[in-house]
Parts: C-alpha cells; sequence; structure tokens
C-alpha cells in the first residue's frame, strides 16, 4: 500500500530529522532509497531542486517524492507526514512554554543555547558566503586559487545595493526585495559571464 | 469576524514567507523576522530567539515550527494550522509543478544563473539574521564566550567538512551554562550572597 508506505516513511522523516535540512539529507536518502522510491542520481538531481525552490528542503523532497510515486494523493500525504511531528511538538512546547520559560534551570538551558545558535548561524552564512566565492560546484570548501570572477562581481554589487539602500533610506532592504534584486542580478551576471 | 481577520492576515503573510524562502531555515529566520517582528509585531525578537532556539532542537524544519508557534500565539489551534498551512503551500504547488512538468528544471539556463544569484543573497540573509540575534546578546564574558565558541567550531566544521552535528554543539552549550548556573547557586549558598 503505497500511500500508508509514504506515510510512515516521511513521517520518519519528520521525527527524526533534527538540526535543520541538511542534517535531514542523510536520513531522507535512507528512507527514500530503502523503499526503493528513487535511485541515487534521482535523489542527487531533486536534493539541488529542493535546494534552489522556496520553502524547507525537507518538504520539498517529500512533496516530489509522494507526487513521483503517487500523483497528487502522494504529494499530499507525504508532505502532511514530513510536516505533522514538528507541528505538534511545537503545539506542546507553546502550551507549555509561558510556565516553562520562568524556571530558573530552563533559563540557564536557554541562555546557553541562545548564544550558540547566534554563533552557529553566523558561522553557517560565512560558510555559505565563503562557499559561494567559489563558485556553486563546491559547497563550504575554501579554495583559492579557483575563485569564481562572476560571483563574486555579483555579491559587490550585492553588497553594495544593501548598504546604499540602509545608509539612503535608513532602512534595511526587506529580505523578499532582496530575493528578487539578487535572482535579476544572478541572470544578467551570470548570463554575461 | 476578528478571528477571521488574524487568520486571513497569517495566512497572507505566510504564504508571502513561503514563496521567498530559498536555502533552508536560517534564511527563513531573516524572512519571518522582518515580517512577524518588525512589521506586524507579532512576536518580539525575544520570542523570536527563543523560537528559534526550541525549533533547532525539536524535529522539523525550523520554518514550519517558526509558523506554528507565531500562529498559535495570535489565534490559537486554527492560527497554528493556518500559518502552517500557509508557508507550505507555495512550495508544494511549485514542487508539485515541477514534478509534473519540467524534468529538467535546473537545465534551464536563465533559472539556473537566478537560482545561483539567490544562492548569494541567501549567504547575506543568513549573516544578516546572525547578526540581529548577536546584537540582542547580553554584553557578558559568558554569553559572549559561547557565541565566539560555536561560531569558531561551525566554521571549522563547515570549512573541513567534518562529520559532527549543531546539536552536539548546542548540547555543549547548554551543559556549560547549566554548569556554571550550578556552580553559582552552590557558591551562593555557602557564602549566603545571591548575584
Amino acid at each position: 500500500m503505497i500511500y500508508l508506505e509514504l506515510f510512515f516513511g516521511f513521517l520518519r522523516v519528520g521525527c527524526f530529522a533534527f538540526g535543520g535540512a541538511y542534517g535531514a539529507i542523510p536520513l531522507i536518502r535512507d528512507v527514500v532509497l530503502s523503499y526503493g522510491w528513487l535511485d541515487d542520481e534521482a535523489l542527487s538531481c531533486m536534493i539541488a531542486v529542493s535546494e534552489s525552490t522556496p520553502g524547507p528542503i525537507m518538504v520539498n523532497l517529500a512533496t516530489y517524492v509522494g507526487s513521483s510515486q503517487a500523483g497528487l494523493p502522494g504529494a499530499v500525504i507525504a508532505t502532511t507526514a514530513v510536516v505533522l511531528p514538528s507541528f505538534l511538538v511545537i503545539l506542546l512546547v507553546t502550551a507549555v512554554l509561558k510556565t516553562l520559560l520562568h524556571h530558573r534551570y530552563v533559563q540557564a538551558v536557554l541562555g546557553g543555547l541562545k548564544p550558540c545558535m547566534a554563533g552557529i548561524i553566523l558561522a553557517t552564512g560565512v560558510t555559505m558566503i565563503l562557499g559561494n566565492l567559489t563558485g556553486p560546484a563546491e559547497r563550504a570548501v575554501v579554495d583559492l586559487p579557483s575563485v569564481d570572477l562572476p560571483s563574486v562581481i555579483l555579491m559587490a554589487l550585492l553588497g553594495g545595493i544593501l548598504l546604499a539602500v540602509k545608509k539612503i533610506r535608513k532602512k534595511k532592504l526587506s529580505p523578499i526585495t532582496t530575493i528578487i534584486v539578487s535572482a535579476v542580478l544572478g541572470m544578467v551576471v551570470y548570463g554575461f559571464g | 469576524m476578528k478571528q477571521q481577520r488574524i487568520l486571513f492576515d497569517l495566512l497572507l503573510t505566510f504564504l508571502k514567507i513561503g514563496l521567498f524562502t530559498f536555502g533552508g531555515g536560517y534564511a527563513m529566520i531573516s524572512m519571518i523576522g522582518d515580517s512577524c517582528v518588525e512589521k506586524k509585531k507579532w512576536i518580539t525578537q525575544d520570542d523570536m530567539m527563543n523560537i528559534t532556539v526550541i525549533a533547532e532542537s525539536t524535529p522539523g524544519p525550523i520554518a514550519i515550527n517558526c509558523a506554528t508557534f507565531v500562529g498559535y500565539q495570535q489565534a490559537g489551534f486554527a492560527g497554528a494550522l493556518t500559518a502552517t498551512l500557509g508557508i507550505v503551500l507555495p512550495s508544494f504547488l511549485i514542487i508539485y509543478a515541477i514534478s509534473m512538468f519540467f524534468d529538467h528544471f535546473l537545465e534551464i539556463t536563465v533559472i539556473a544563473n537566478a537560482f545561483r544569484g539567490i544562492r548569494i543573497a541567501v549567504g547575506f540573509l543568513i549573516l544578516d539574521a546572525g547578526l540581529t540575534m548577536k546584537k540582542k546578546m547580553p554584553r557578558k564574558l559568558l554569553p559572549q564566550a559561547i557565541l565566539g565558541g560555536s561560531f569558531a567550531a561551525m566554521l571549522l566544521i563547515g570549512i573541513f567538512s567534518w562529520n559532527f552535528s549543531s546539536i552536539s554543539l548546542m548540547l555543549l552549550a547548554a551543559a556549560v551554562r547549566l554548569a556554571v548556573c550550578a556552580i553559582e547557586e552552590r557558591n551562593a549558598g555557602k557564602g549566603g550572597v545571591k548575584p
């Protein structure tokens, strides 16, 4: 029964995928390959598409695999299954959060987690920017001799625009506008590059 | 009536966030911060930080966790459901269309170029989310040390592609902070001085 398989397969992904999308990819691979839904090559291609299109990678992969296995119902079932665990967990956490937050040890744990989180996110941003400088092939590997010139130009242009807007309008460019500007810049710069 | 307006507002806001979130969860933080903290004032920056930490320590995509949290805060269960649906729907429709019609989606040059451009913006957005969080950290030794330490550790992990998950790093930070808290308390108990 493909619907049940999809449901439980992606429920498992939703339950155990800690630490964001990149932590989840090995788990998704494991589930998808063990059911024989996609082969390795199709999966790699799909991961690339999921990374490029908007939305959480995990959800995108679930939609794609579900649709490729059992059409629209499959896509709906797989997507629901992958979202369900985090939805329920957050509902539960939010319901008890207000009282829990005042607890001394919870405060202490959060006091450790928050700066750590900030550090992780900063490092992820820096790693990603460094990775982008070397072009699309290698992620997170800094290899100075193979710096990708169009990417450097694009990054300088985008950075310049962001700074200029912040200076002139005294307000940051909204993330959505930033995305749109970068997409247009990408078409232009890489188109000629 | 008022409830309906809030639900509609939630749906619209999260549809927009869902449509423009590229590159996974951390970029989403910047997007949600812009919409829910600065524009709509649904949650505070501190709420945002709490939920980021909770999202990262619970399974599932950060985006879903954040949407569920904000929706619940605004309008209870119905709000949580609406916001989550809103954030999932755009990518669901896009991926469904791709899986139906475009087998070689990324081989179209213009699209591939646009996505390469977006990747660059995503790096900036993540950096911005990190800087915003850093600004909110108390200027005390311990938080700053944890921040610096985890930044350095994560950078090394990223550059050398080590197999060490961010979850382990977070557990370590929580343990350190908890230990310091316990020691402080014991000292305070002995000396009778409360900090």
